[in-house]
């Protein structure tokens, strides 16, 4: 998987943020290791990408580094025309106003002492926009948009109040400053499954109405497929397909994203085919990643040459690429089980990245 | 502190094998605690049995009893500010009559528990080693040697690679899945006859919990052990429980065998709680039947039944009386008056679409009147809706 390479970018006016051969560590000096190493991706005006993986794969880090809460040791990031990475203290403060975060504990993400609208109008009162009174109206506004009633809640702390209606609230702080990109890391990990349902639903409507881009990290595939309409999957520190989702749900290509589907558990006891569990072993240490494609210790088809060769990334179908020597066959249609039997579907093109047929979208 | 002699058994249990009762029946069990905010009645009238080698599984939201459950089977929970009543038969014996030392005599050999969170269930400043062999030598009685090697099948038999290293570890030194192998380890080293394992995937990866609960399964097969599962993921039991208890605040309110509750579901709970899951079979941007609201505070329930605030089959009666528990069915008991999939109830769903009760159209989504429902929600998108292609 470890696919490095760019066959995945897309060329277009539309794309409103392009991350190139990003590379982000953590430690110093011989102890640094590479959370994530050398991925890209763009996301379109108005889409949703979703990031998949395990923990410890550099979704969050993938993430924080967009917005340079962590910048990254290389690569560009490249957000509305603006190349974010080289830009200075203060314009990087002003450019990353629209750029906005929701996080994963809904109520360690919101300061405790402070009462709900003080801290929903915060990020007006830091930019100084508007008066007291227009930040405050606003505020409610927002709130009201998210399901907080904000004459009821908003002299309230955040302890007062479930993880849910918390989640609600930073949605709301996050909006104020009216971004164009929604960074959200795991914003319905914390919550019970009834009150997910609400969330997504909710960010899905705020995404319509205020016209957002989503980039949408996650582990529950579930979630990812419901909310994206491009899903990148990650294995320690690299991408290993992109797709989108009911292509990727579909006809996964990546033997890795086979078995993260193959792993989650259906609420349908008639859903056929719980074997056993299909990846064993766990993720390898970031700070010695093996040799070649970095699934290659877990994965079920692996070769000599995935140790040898990292794969790159390249095209299967028009929106559809992955990072792997032998993905599994497309037609068939069969997923987890079908085995190696054909592994040279792409023929000619194997050896180097092809000249991605830079697809229309 | 620690006694290293072994503790002289009070009290016989017969061999699982002939026992001609249940492994564990537990009649109208109720555990509530007395707080500040007034009695918090955590298990109302819970009753179920379980047979040896047979797979419970305990579904509920966060705050809906089930973690108490399991300790109050156990009587695990402090004595403080505790109001307990019911009777827990396990093995012959009446539990909730034992005194705390006869009680551990059951702890461990007879039944032991998995704990949700592996990093505050183990002591982080004892080795693996000691932590595994400590029950082996008090209940057991073994040796250091021979409880050594015992530690270190079970190490194997939980797949641990190079066993012998990991006793010399301190749990921090281990990955989340393999912490809960430990805990796993621990749980099965006295050989139980019922493991109640409380939300033992809940944190880890996919792929992770799909390792430990295949373990769980073949351990539990091997040993032919009862267990509960109890988890927050009808995923989690669709696959894995021979029978499913669904719980609300504090009561069991849907109580079939698995397949049976996924196909003729009759609680609106059960239902809507299936209905709010995103499935990997939908269509992206499916939008989902979320459920208004939340969970009602254990402290103040509302009278009749406790989902009627939520509920899109809820009528006035839901609001004053409490539905008894109705059969549909062998080994179907549920507590609705409206109940799904009846004439009751298919009533009672029509009359607040047309009343426009939110619950119900939120449920249903009927989209034409679904503008009135909240102010979060503006007239729901037809499924793959175009995303907004306007550059702000």
């Amino acid at each position: 998987m470890a696919g490095s390479g760019t066959a995945q970018l897309r060329a277009g006016e539309d794309i409103l943020l392009r991350a190139e051969h990003l590379v982000v560590g953590f430690g110093k000096g011989q102890r640094r290791i590479q959370a994530v190493s050398d991925v890209s991706f763009d996301v379109a005006a108005g889409e949703t990408l979703g990031v998949v993986g395990e923990s410890g794969c550099g979704k969050s880090t993938t993430g924080r580094a967009v917005a340079l809460v962590h910048p990254p040791d290389a690569g560009s990031v490249r957000f509305a025309g603006i190349e974010l990475t080289s830009l200075g203290a203060r314009e990087l403060r002003q450019a990353r106003t629209k750029v906005q975060m929701v996080f994963q504990d809904p109520i360690s993400s919101l300061n405790p002492r402070r009462r709900v609208l003080d801290s929903v109008m915060e990020p007006l009162a830091i930019w100084g926009v508007g008066t007291s009174d227009e930040r405050r109206a606003k505020a409610c506004a927002t709130l009201e948009s998210v399901g907080i009633n904000p004459t009821d809640a908003g002299g309230r702390r955040p302890i007062e109040f479930s993880g849910g209606q918390c989640q609600r609230i930073s949605i709301a702080r996050a909006l104020m400053l009216e971004p164009t990109l929604l960074i959200c890391d795991e914003p319905v990990s914390a919550l019970d499954v009834s009150v997910q349902a609400q969330i997504l639903n909710l960010l899905d409507d705020l995404k319509r109405d205020h016209g957002l881009t989503m980039v949408f990290i996650a582990h529950d595939l579930a979630v990812v497929k419901n909310v994206s309409d491009r899903v990148a999957v990650m294995y320690l520190g690299k991408l290993c397909e992109v797709a989108p989702p009911d292509t990727l749900y579909r006809h996964p290509a990546h033997p890795y994203t086979a078995a993260l589907l193959a792993s989650i558990p259906e609420p349908d006891p008639s859903a056929a085919g719980d074997g056993s569990a299909p990846l064993s072993g766990e993720l390898p240490s970031p700070s010695n990643p093996p040799s070649g494609c970095r699934f290659r210790t877990r994965c079920p088809h692996a070769q000599d040459r995935c140790a040898q060769e990292e794969p790159q990334m390249r095209a299967l179908g028009p929106e559809h690429f992955v990072a792997c020597h032998f993905p599994l066959s497309q037609p068939a249609g069969a997923v987890a089980a079908t085995p190696m039997a054909d592994s040279s579907p792409g023929g000619g093109r194997r050896t180097t990245a092809p000249p991605s047929p830079r697809a229309s979208l | 502190m620690i006694r290293k002699q072994r503790r002289t058994s009070h009290l016989a249990f017969p061999d699982a094998a002939e026992l001609k009762e249940p492994l564990l029946d537990v009649q109208d069990l109720y555990t509530a605690f007395h707080t500040a905010r007034g009695l918090v009645r955590a298990n109302d009238g819970i009753s179920f049995t379980l047979d040896r080698g047979r797979t419970l599984g305990i579904v509920g939201e966060s705050g809906s009893g089930k973690t108490v459950l399991t300790r109050s089977i156990m009587g695990l929970l402090p004595n403080i500010n505790l109001e307990r009543s019911g009777s827990v038969r396990f093995a012959g014996h009446e539990l909730m009559s034992l005194t705390p030392d006869q009680l551990r005599d059951v702890w461990g050999t007879q039944m032991a528990v998995i704990f949700q969170d592996p990093m505050t269930a183990l002591n982080p400043v004892v080795r693996v080693d000691r932590q595994l062999t400590e029950s082996l030598r008090i209940r057991l009685g073994l040796d250091r040697g021979a409880a050594h090697e015992t530690a270190v099948t079970l190490l194997t038999s939980v797949g641990i690679p190079a066993p012998e290293q990991r006793m010399r570890n301190y749990p921090h030194e281990l990955s989340g899945g393999m912490r809960q192998r430990v805990m796993i380890a621990i749980a099965l080293a006295c050989g139980p006859k019922l493991v109640l394992a409380d939300e033992p995937t809940t944190g880890l990866d996919v792929t992770l919990q799909a390792q430990i609960l295949d373990l769980l399964a073949t351990l539990q097969r091997e040993r032919s052990m009862g267990m509960i599962l109890v988890t927050h993921d009808l995923g989690v039991v669709a696959n894995r429980a021979d029978d499913i208890a669904v719980m609300y605040a504090g009561r069991i309110v849907e109580q079939a065998p698995t397949k049976e509750l996924f196909s003729h579901t009759r609680m609106p709970y059960t239902e809507a709680l299936l209905r709010s899951i995103p499935r990997l079979t939908d269509a992206s941007h499916t939008r989902l039947r979320a459920i208004p609201g939340r969970p009602p505070d254990l402290a103040a329930l509302p009278p009749g039944c406790p989902f009627a605030p939520r509920c899109p089959y809820v009528q006035d009666r839901c609001r004053a009386e409490e539905p008894p528990s109705r059969t549909a069915g062998a080994g179907h008991l549920f507590s609705c008056w409206f109940p799904v999939g009846s004439t009751e109830g298919d009533g009672a769903l029509a009359r607040n679409v047309a009343a426009g009760v939110p619950a119900a159209i939120a449920f249903t989504g009927t989209a034409a009147a679904a503008a009135v429902t909240t102010t979060a929600a503006p007239a729901p998108v037809p499924p793959g809706g175009a995303p907004t292609g306007g550059d702000a």
